[in-house]
């Protein structure tokens, strides 16, 4: 195996993080009809940081492939990934409900040996359902070194190891490890670029694979472990007041103790 | 019944599951300090109804143990001690064999982290080697099967069941009180510390260093008073000078929004928020800050929060207990020293 990177970079399409999700009249799910879905921040911020580390070593990538698993409309996340410099791209078709992240992971960890992967870089959680999960857990089925939640990425000894720098409670944490490996994206890592109109359309002519998730990843029990018994929206709480002046501030705080 | 249940426990890998047993990971500092967090997890651990076992990591385990046994936590049974220099620095590759092997002997039925970053990092490893999907940031313990977990940045709470043979569960530390000092009567026991999962060894990596923020306040994630800063505090100076004198008279912990961490105001630790440190203080006073729903979703479950911002529209005010509109370069300075007097 050669030492060039090949870096698969796994995106989700996701409610946008602008909106504020409601949930259905039976309280059994999120309304996600008819509202706008967006690639998953952190997976934007995944793709970016691919496409710059081929920028900053060209010699050292020899390619980056994009994969989602999700609904036919989920390859709209998939030509963003390819318009903004993603390689390739492999569509996991699956309809009905949200899948685990541990099937996600058993299927990413398939696609990694399928494509002779080294190099996994995916986001540190998905705004929808705040796992934190699919990174840690591929790197567990794949025996690979993890690093989460990157703050910042270089690459060592032509490509051989990497040095990331992450954020952890009190600050941050400098790790050195091997590849292969998986990194999980934290905010700060890189301002992701913009799509433009002329890579969107060039992105339309980029391999774009798709499979069936039941049929091609046989042997992947879909069922839930975790049952959703119920959704519901947090008590909202009741309106404040408006003060009018700093006296009028600390009077109340007093009042309450709080001081 | 015992029958039926030796018969549905079999079913996964012959683990022999007796009875119902949690182990609770106490996460620890290099100097063998027991991280606050743990103290709500100890807490959390003992709302599932079991009797405990706490895991401790490190070259310092064996007094970190000791301080453990100092604490008011009424159902801990053993104490696990692992004292092995490779854990130190508490990496999620060294941590998984250790915590696979307690784990797939199964003994216990619960599995207990803190959802720090050390809990986030090694739990869903672990999960994926047993073939089990992790119960994460748990705010309520309903019963040992059914818990609840905010979604979509806390707009949403999710109650789920878990029937899996172990559940594995990180707490969201702000939602659950932390075990008091007290004693009791948990013996220490050495356990040796696994370094291969089904032969594998433990994959390259190393641990190079930390910048970890050098700090007298109290902890973000279990203060009682928070004082926090937004973009409207335009620059590090200001922050400075106006986030941190109000802090000091109020002994309260310092937080920041992204925008304000991105701009450079202070350091990205103190960042609150979705991606952030999640806080339930009693009073978060929010400087400048406009209250996008990524923000919001950190400051949930703050009692008291007062907001000063110059902009009345800011969605802030609606869930400010307190909202001020003004100036903050005159009001911050002011409300100071009132709060001195």
């Amino acid at each position: 195996m050669s030492s060039k990177l090949r870096v698969l970079v796994p995106v989700k399409r996701v409610v946008d993080h602008a909106i504020r999700p409601r949930v259905n009249k039976q309280l059994t799910n999120v309304e996600t009809k008819n509202l706008k879905f967006s690639i998953n921040p952190f997976d934007d911020i995944a793709v970016e940081e691919s496409v710059k580390l081929r920028e900053s070593h060209p010699d050292l990538v020899e390619s980056i492939h994009a994969v989602s698993v999700g609904p036919v409309k989920a390859q709209d996340v998939l030509r963003t990934a390819l318009a903004k410099g993603c390689d390739s791209s492999t569509l996991v078709e699956h309809e009905s409900t949200e899948l685990e992240p541990l099937v996600i992971s058993k299927v990413l960890k398939k696609l990694v040996q399928e494509k002779s992967v080294n190099l996994v870089v995916l986001g540190k959680q998905a705004i929808d359902d705040d796992s934190n999960n699919t990174g840690q857990m591929l790197a567990g089925l794949l025996n690979w070194p993890q690093a989460t939640n990157a703050c910042k990425v270089e690459l060592l000894d032509g490509g051989a190891s990497v040095r990331v720098t992450k954020e952890v409670d009190g600050g941050e944490e400098i790790i050195v490890a091997k590849l292969p490996m998986i990194i999980t994206t934290d905010l700060r890592l890189n301002t992701p670029r913009y799509a433009t109109l002329p890579n969107l359309m060039k992105a339309k002519k980029k391999p774009l694979e798709k499979l069936k998730l039941k049929k091609d990843f046989e042997g992947i029990s879909l069922d839930p472990q975790l049952k959703l018994l119920k959704v519901e929206e947090p008590p909202v709480k009741s309106a404040g007041i408006k003060v009018s002046s700093v006296d009028e501030l600390v009077s109340k705080l007093k009042e309450a103790k709080l001081v | 019944m015992l029958r039926s249940a030796a018969r549905r426990f079999s079913a996964f890998g012959g683990r022999g599951l007796t009875q119902a047993s949690t182990l609770a990971f106490v996460e620890t500092s290099k100097e063998g300090v027991i991280a606050p967090a743990s103290l709500n997890v100890l807490y959390a651990a003992g709302k599932l109804g079991n009797q405990i076992d706490a895991v401790l990591l490190g070259s310092k385990a064996q007094e970190a143990a000791a301080s453990l046994q100092k604490l008011d936590v009424g159902s801990l049974n053993k104490i696990l001690v692992v004292s092995e220099q490779s854990l130190d620095d508490l990496l999620p590759e060294h941590i998984t064999p250790v915590v696979y092997d307690l784990l797939q002997k199964g003994d216990y039925s619960h599995f207990v982290v803190p959802a720090s970053s050390v809990g986030k990092g090694f739990l869903p490893r672990v999960g994926a080697l047993l073939d089990l999907q992790p119960i994460c940031d748990v705010t309520q313990i309903l019963d040992p099967n059914t818990f609840v977990r905010p979604m979509y940045a806390g707009n949403i709470l999710a109650t789920v069941e878990s029937q899996q043979s172990q559940k594995l569960i990180s707490v969201r530390s702000s939602a659950f009180p932390a075990v008091g000092a007290g004693s009791n009567s948990a013996a220490i026991e050495t356990v040796a510390a696994s370094t291969s999962v089904n032969g594998a060894e433990i994959p390259p990596v190393q641990w190079e260093g930390a910048n970890l923020v050098k700090s007298e306040r109290p902890e973000l994630g279990s203060a009682a008073r928070i004082v926090s800063g937004g973009r409207g505090l335009k620059n590090k100076e200001t922050f400075e000078a106006l986030v941190t004198p109000l802090a000091d008279t109020l002994g309260a912990a310092i937080g920041a929004t992204r925008a304000a961490v991105d701009a450079g105001f202070c350091d990205n630790s103190l960042q609150i928020g979705q991606t952030g440190k999640i806080v339930a203080p009693e009073l978060y006073i929010a400087l400048g800050v406009s209250g996008a729903i990524q923000h919001l979703a950190g400051i949930k479950d703050a009692n008291t929060v007062v907001a000063i911002n110059k902009d009345p529209e800011a969605p802030i005010f609606q869930v400010a207990d307190y909202g001020l509109v003004g100036d903050l370069n005159e009001l911050v300075p002011e409300l100071t020293e009132k709060l001195k007097q």
